[in-house]
């Protein structure tokens, strides 16, 4: 291992280890949820739940946590994937491919804004 | 690319690895391995996370989820449950007295994590001890790169000052002002000492913090080093704590490796090295002056003050000493500054206090809290309450060299000065709980036997005198004292402080002279109406069958060890109290509720 010199090398260290250890921050401003049932892997969730998590990475967004869930009864809407935000009703998305999960990134989480032509149902099922 | 979806904190601290933690671990890892998940989750073992009482723990994240009591057997079921399904197995959650059990993580949400600030044991339980990557992610060495590149030393001594700090293993001298006498005397040779001697009964705070987080007392005895113009130091621990050892070497060993430790720190020029030193296990070892006789490889027996070891130390050369726990506040107090500290805590004992709660209290373990937090804040909100609807009497602080604080006191606040007050002191910070079973007398007695054992016998005082006082204690609690007997305890008390050599005998009659201005009615009971209030002096007691209870089911009859207790079957039973050894068998066995103690 090279000898740490300066503080800009202790820096990088530091932003390297904190990445891989986001994971252990519960205090996150909001929750998704990816369904994992059998239905919703059937329908492809795996390739949805990657592509979540690389999407955020990519944009360095790291107040959401993704978690799996079970199947929420939405099977012939699979993929779904629920969006928690303190204080703000649930969101529920159906047919999310890798391509619509990019929007519901961008238009919901960043700016805010209901993508409405994905979603489900409003509130808690 | 398979990307990480959960990460596992295991707990292992010393209460958990002996609860069980190596094999639950073993378990969990077979679980994952079983169905395929050891790609995409993470296992961490990390420092104590303060509830023993409810260990072996183990948080999920993201979620947070915090599971309790663990059995290796549980683990097939929380991986395929939890990890596999995201379904939270409600079972092994930590409960939340009083409410329902909670799915969130009860860091956010528990009254005995959110009362706590923590400072000196703000990783344990959050990082992996063993990786000096994560003791950086969480701002390690951040604090001994501040002190090399920007700060002079005079400058970190007057932070240190500033800050209020004061020393965490008993005393409560200033730290501050201890580094500047030391770096003051002239001197080439220099040395930093590491009192990890803890020896209380009831304390682990020392061990937990070692165990969780060495890399913070490798960086704050740095930092001391360079402050006080050492390059050497040593980490005095006992050998009862191989795991504090181990991880501690690791700590140096992956600190060297990366420059942070050793020759030519950062390459700012400063070097600091630092060795272990094992202790036998003697108490008087944690007295500063019979520590460094140890270090020296001598036998561990305290020198006569002044001169002071800021004077003359290890070898004859100027030396500081702090405790574990003062050390893990440094590196916070230089990157956060002194104000940022000297606002927490009370006017004159700033900071936080790391607590071990023992004894007969709801949730036994490690807390880190404010100074000046309420004695029944500790009692009820911390620590959950007295188990078993019983009521609280008292509490005994600073170990075998403190005095304890009745329930009149409970509004106390918690600090140097007001326990002082109240005859005790902050010690160590061991908290042992009493409720009414417990007799006051058999406690002081217990306190002064642990230290007549533990007296080094080099002054007289301590060797003789406190020998004395236990003697008395024993016909006290065999029902044979006089009243004379309680002026003699109270006269050669402060004899035996006044004059001995040491900390050890200066606070050693402390329990005694606590618990007679307190509890001074128990100690009467036993003298005047040779009765033990509290029911446990077993000179003083004779257990009893209630008639109409018994059902003669023969079962005390059976369990009875020396055979003292006669009566046919169906018939009522009768204890013989010339033959009684008061093992307390028959009481535990009895379903009837047809034993009882009595004290005549």
């Amino acid at each position: 291992m090279a000898k740490v010199k300066s503080l800009e090398e202790l820096m990088k260290i530091k932003e390297q280890t904190v990445k891989g250890m986001s994971l252990r921050d519960s205090s996150k401003k909001g929750k998704l949820l990816v369904a994992m049932g059998t239905c919703g892997i059937a329908a492809g969730a795996k390739d949805t739940y990657q592509a979540l998590v690389s999407e955020l990475a990519d944009k360095n967004i790291q107040d959401f946590a993704v978690l799996q869930s079970g199947c929420m009864g939405l099977c012939d809407v699979e993929p779904t994937v629920k969006v928690e935000i303190e204080s703000q009703e649930p969101i529920v998305y159906g047919h999310v491919t890798p391509a619509q999960v990019k929007r519901i990134v961008q238009q919901h989480l960043v700016e805010g804004k209901v993508v409405s032509d994905l979603l489900i149902k409003k509130g808690e099922l | 690319m398979p990307i990480e979806t959960n990460t596992i904190l295991m707990c292992a601290g010393g209460a958990c690895i002996s609860a069980g933690e190596e094999s639950c671990l073993d378990a969990l890892k077979r679980s994952i391995e079983k169905y395929g998940l050891g790609d995409v989750t993470r296992i961490v073992e990390t420092g104590c996370m303060g509830m023993c009482d409810a260990g072996p723990l183990m948080v999920i994240y993201p979620e947070g989820v915090f599971y309790q009591k663990l059995e290796a057997k549980d683990m097939e079921t929380i991986v395929s449950e939890h990890l596999l399904k995201g379904r939270v197995v409600e079972a092994k959650l930590l409960e939340s007295p009083g409410k329902e059990v909670k799915i969130t993580s009860p860091f956010d949400e528990h009254p005995f994590f959110t009362r706590q600030v923590k400072i000196a044991t703000r990783n344990m339980g959050v990082i992996d001890p063993l990786s000096i990557e994560e003791y950086i992610a969480h701002d390690g060495y951040f604090a001994l790169t501040k002190v090399l590149t920007e700060m002079s030393p005079e400058q970190v001594v007057e932070v240190l000052k500033k800050s209020g700090l004061r020393g965490r293993g008993g005393a409560g001298f200033p730290t501050g002002l201890k580094w500047e006498l030391t770096r003051k005397v002239p001197g080439k040779e220099k040395f930093v000492l590491c009192n990890a001697d803890e020896g209380d009964p009831g304390a682990f705070m020392d061990r937990s913090i070692l165990e969780g987080d060495p890399h913070t007392i490798l960086e704050a005895m740095a930092i001391a080093g360079y402050a006080v113009g050492a390059n050497k130091g040593y980490i005095y621990i006992r050998a009862e704590y191989p795991l504090a050892i181990e991880r501690l070497r690791e700590g140096i060993r992956q600190a060297k490796e990366m420059g942070l430790f050793g020759e030519n720190i950062l390459g700012s020029g400063f070097s600091f090295d630092l060795e272990i030193r094992m202790g036998a296990g003697a108490f008087v070892c944690g007295e500063e002056t019979a520590l460094i006789e140890s270090v020296e490889g001598k036998r561990g027996q305290p020198r006569v003050k002044p001169p002071f070891p800021a004077e003359v130390g290890l070898w004859g050369k100027p030396t500081l000493n702090n405790n574990v726990e003062t050390y893990a506040n440094i590196p916070s107090i230089i990157l956060k500054g002194a104000e940022w500290f000297s606002r927490i805590g009370t006017e004159k004992s700033k900071g936080t206090k790391v607590f071990c709660l023992a004894g007969k209290i709801q949730n036994t373990g490690l807390v880190e809290v404010p100074m000046g937090i309420t004695l029944k804040e500790m009692v009820y909100d911390i620590g959950g309450g007295i188990p078993g609807n019983k009521e609280f009497k008292a509490v005994q602080t600073g170990g075998p060299s403190g005095g304890c604080i009745p329930k009149e006191h409970l509004d106390t606040s918690i600090d140097y000065e007001s326990l002082r007050e109240l005859g005790t002191m902050m010690g160590s910070g061991g908290m042992i709980f009493m409720d009414e079973e417990t007799c006051m007398v058999d406690v002081a007695k217990y306190f002064l036997e642990f230290s007549v054992d533990e007296s080094c016998g080099k002054c007289n005082p301590c060797r003789e005198g406190t020998r004395v006082m236990y003697e008395i204690l024993q016909r006290i609690t065999s029902g044979e004292g006089t009243m004379e007997d309680l002026d003699t305890l109270e006269n050669l008390g402060k004899m035996i402080m006044d004059t001995s050599l040491c900390g050890l005998g200066q606070s050693a009659p402390q329990p005694v002279i606590s618990t007679l201005r307190y509890f001074r009615e128990e100690y009467e009971a036993h003298i005047r109406e040779g009765k033990c209030p509290a029911k446990v002096c077993r000179p003083l007691i004779r257990y009893e069958v209630i008639p109409e209870n018994c059902v003669g089911c023969t079962a005390c009859a059976r369990v009875c060890p020396v055979n003292a207790i006669s009566g046919a079957v169906k018939k009522v039973h009768e204890i013989d109290p010339e033959i009684c050894t008061r093992c307390g068998s028959c009481i535990s066995v009895c379903r009837f509720g047809a034993i009882h103690i009595v004290s005549p």
